[in-house]
């Protein structure tokens, strides 16, 4: 019996990356080398300038909750209710969001605006880009 | 301006089939009941019907019944047909019949939803290879419900523009209350603010009150040319401008304003169609999914302006059937049941034709809105009582 839940990650050979990377202890975003812009999900081009020098990058990890919903109903087998999944503007690119699943924080504490920072849970080949409050908060 | 094509079309003809929770029969059962119905009503036959529009068309996850199923069942003779998940909501597919009749393909169509999600599967994306791109980043995540996408767009609004979950019950009673004047409805019964703050929560903020209630059921609208007006046995309802737009990104989550969503797009794109403005509309009928959608619709159409939607809705007085703007009058979808959309066409054909029985509203009503949607998926219709 697995204690993380069967999280449906449907990676491909361009998107691999964000469910993989975390190996290394570092959340990577898709980037445009030639304009230096991040951008989500990858793509094949840069949606800024269209070029083709795309690919993965290292961020710092940190964002902020831009909003969240704590799902009180078993939607999915697996997922143990309630959980809070939100949806967390990087520091990098705020028009970036992840969604993901706040983690290590009480669900009355949660809140819009709260600075939050990656953490990764093995899911058998994958590193699952998790969030939890800032240390430094 | 120049006139828009779609003012060149009119509704002749409404059906809707039997609507239940479990009501055990194929989606093309009920497909065929409504269609037949739809036909009749606009005074032609199947052998008229040169065209089918649908939504989301088959190979989906979204059931129901394919063109495809009722083109053969009743044997059609078709010089169009279409149905297709990537376009402006559900409504998009009237959209599409909308241009299709003006264009010369076909005249007149019928176009259809039909869903069978109370006794079939729920309408829900699945885990597993082949996800949609657009869920891919949230199915990972335990949220494969819309329930949870929308409930952070509603969590969002309630935070910047300070709404409250009793702004959002307005919603919920006032459809619950309009419920008891539609004999298909499926939840009749009284509900009291009380009633909804203490249902069961389902993704906060919302609980069970504000997502809507999978039935079993059919609609079908038959889209003419003006021309054939005069000949409707039933009062012609002209369409007047249709809203199309996605000027965002086609997202649940990477869109540019997390306190409204395609809707804003699609809404200004309907008045750009039109000399009518919002303060014309005697009924809007605006998709209840989920409670916070018909409030992003109410501020999106502009009847308030941004954020303004929990104080425009709160108490109901304004909404209610005698109020400045009669809402969801058959009890939409939280009450009235999911029929994705065509519910509130249904409902705006029958205000306009003032054939509404007992929930009928006061005052001739000679405009009405339509809008579904939510996310990306986003669309409306302004009908007008006789030819625009």
């Amino acid at each position: 019996m697995s204690d993380v839940p069967p999280r449906f990650i449907d990676a491909d050979d361009i998107d691999r990356f964000y469910w993989t990377a975390g190996a290394d202890g570092r959340l990577h975003l898709h980037h445009c080398d030639d304009c230096d812009r991040f951008h989500h999900p990858p793509t094949p081009v840069c949606p800024y300038c269209h070029s083709r020098a795309v690919g993965p990058a290292p961020v710092s990890g940190l964002g902020t909750v831009a909003t969240y919903t704590i799902n009180h109903q078993p939607f999915m087998p697996g997922f143990e209710v309630p959980f809070a999944f939100a949806l967390v503007e990087v520091d990098e690119d705020p028009t970036i969001r992840l969604g993901t699943n706040i983690v290590n924080c009480a669900h009355d504490d949660l809140h819009i605006g709260m600075p939050v920072q990656v953490t990764f849970e093995i899911n058998g080949e994958y590193h699952v880009p998790l969030f939890e409050p800032r240390e430094d908060h | 301006m120049a006139e828009p094509l779609e003012r060149q079309t009119i509704i002749s003809g409404i059906g809707q089939s039997d609507i239940g929770r479990r009501l055990h029969r194929s989606g093309l059962d009920l497909t065929i009941e409504a269609t037949l119905a739809a036909i009749d009503d606009a005074g032609l036959t199947v052998d008229d019907i040169d065209g089918i529009s649908t939504y989301p068309g088959s190979g989906g996850p979204f059931g129901g019944a394919s063109g495809a199923e009722l083109h053969d069942a009743l044997r059609f003779s078709l010089n169009w047909r279409d149905g297709a998940l990537e376009t402006s909501g559900q409504l998009g597919a009237v959209h599409k019949a909308v241009l299709a009749v003006a264009a010369g393909p076909a005249t007149p169509g019928v176009v259809f939803r039909t869903v069978t999600e109370g006794s079939g599967k729920p309408l829900r994306a699945g885990g597993g290879g082949g996800m949609p791109a657009a869920f891919r980043y949230l199915i990972p995540y335990g949220v494969s419900s819309a329930a949870n996408w929308i409930a952070c767009y509603a969590q969002r609004h309630m935070h910047v523009y300070g709404t409250t979950r009793e702004q959002l019950g307005a919603i919920a009673i006032n459809a619950r209350t309009n419920a008891a004047g539609n004999p298909k409805a499926i939840y009749t019964d009284p509900m009291t603010m009380d009633d909804y703050l203490h249902c069961r929560p389902i993704s906060e903020p919302f609980g069970l009150y504000d997502c809507d209630v999978p039935c079993d059921g059919s609609t079908v609208v038959v889209v003419s040319h003006r021309d054939y007006a005069p000949d409707c046995p039933n009062p012609a309802v002209g369409v007047n401008a249709m809203g199309t737009a996605l000027r965002g990104r086609p997202s649940w989550d990477q869109f540019d304003d997390l306190t409204t969503m395609a809707m804003r797009d699609s809404a200004a794109s309907l008045w750009e169609r039109t000399e009518l403005t919002a303060a014309d509309v005697d009924t809007a009928q605006l998709y209840d999914g989920f409670t916070w959608l018909t409030m992003a619709w109410i501020e999106a159409l502009g009847f308030c302006g941004r954020g303004e939607g929990g104080p425009f809705v709160e108490g109901g007085h304004r909404i209610a059937p005698d109020g400045e703007l009669p809402l969801n009058t058959w009890g939409g979808q939280l009450s009235g049941g999911r029929l994705h959309g065509f519910g509130f066409l249904h409902e705006g054909v029958l205000q306009l034709r003032h054939q509404a029985g007992d929930r009928q509203i006061a005052g001739d009503p000679e405009v009405a809105v339509v809008a579904a949607g939510g996310g990306p998926e986003s669309g409306a219709l302004l009908l007008t009582r006789g030819v625009s």
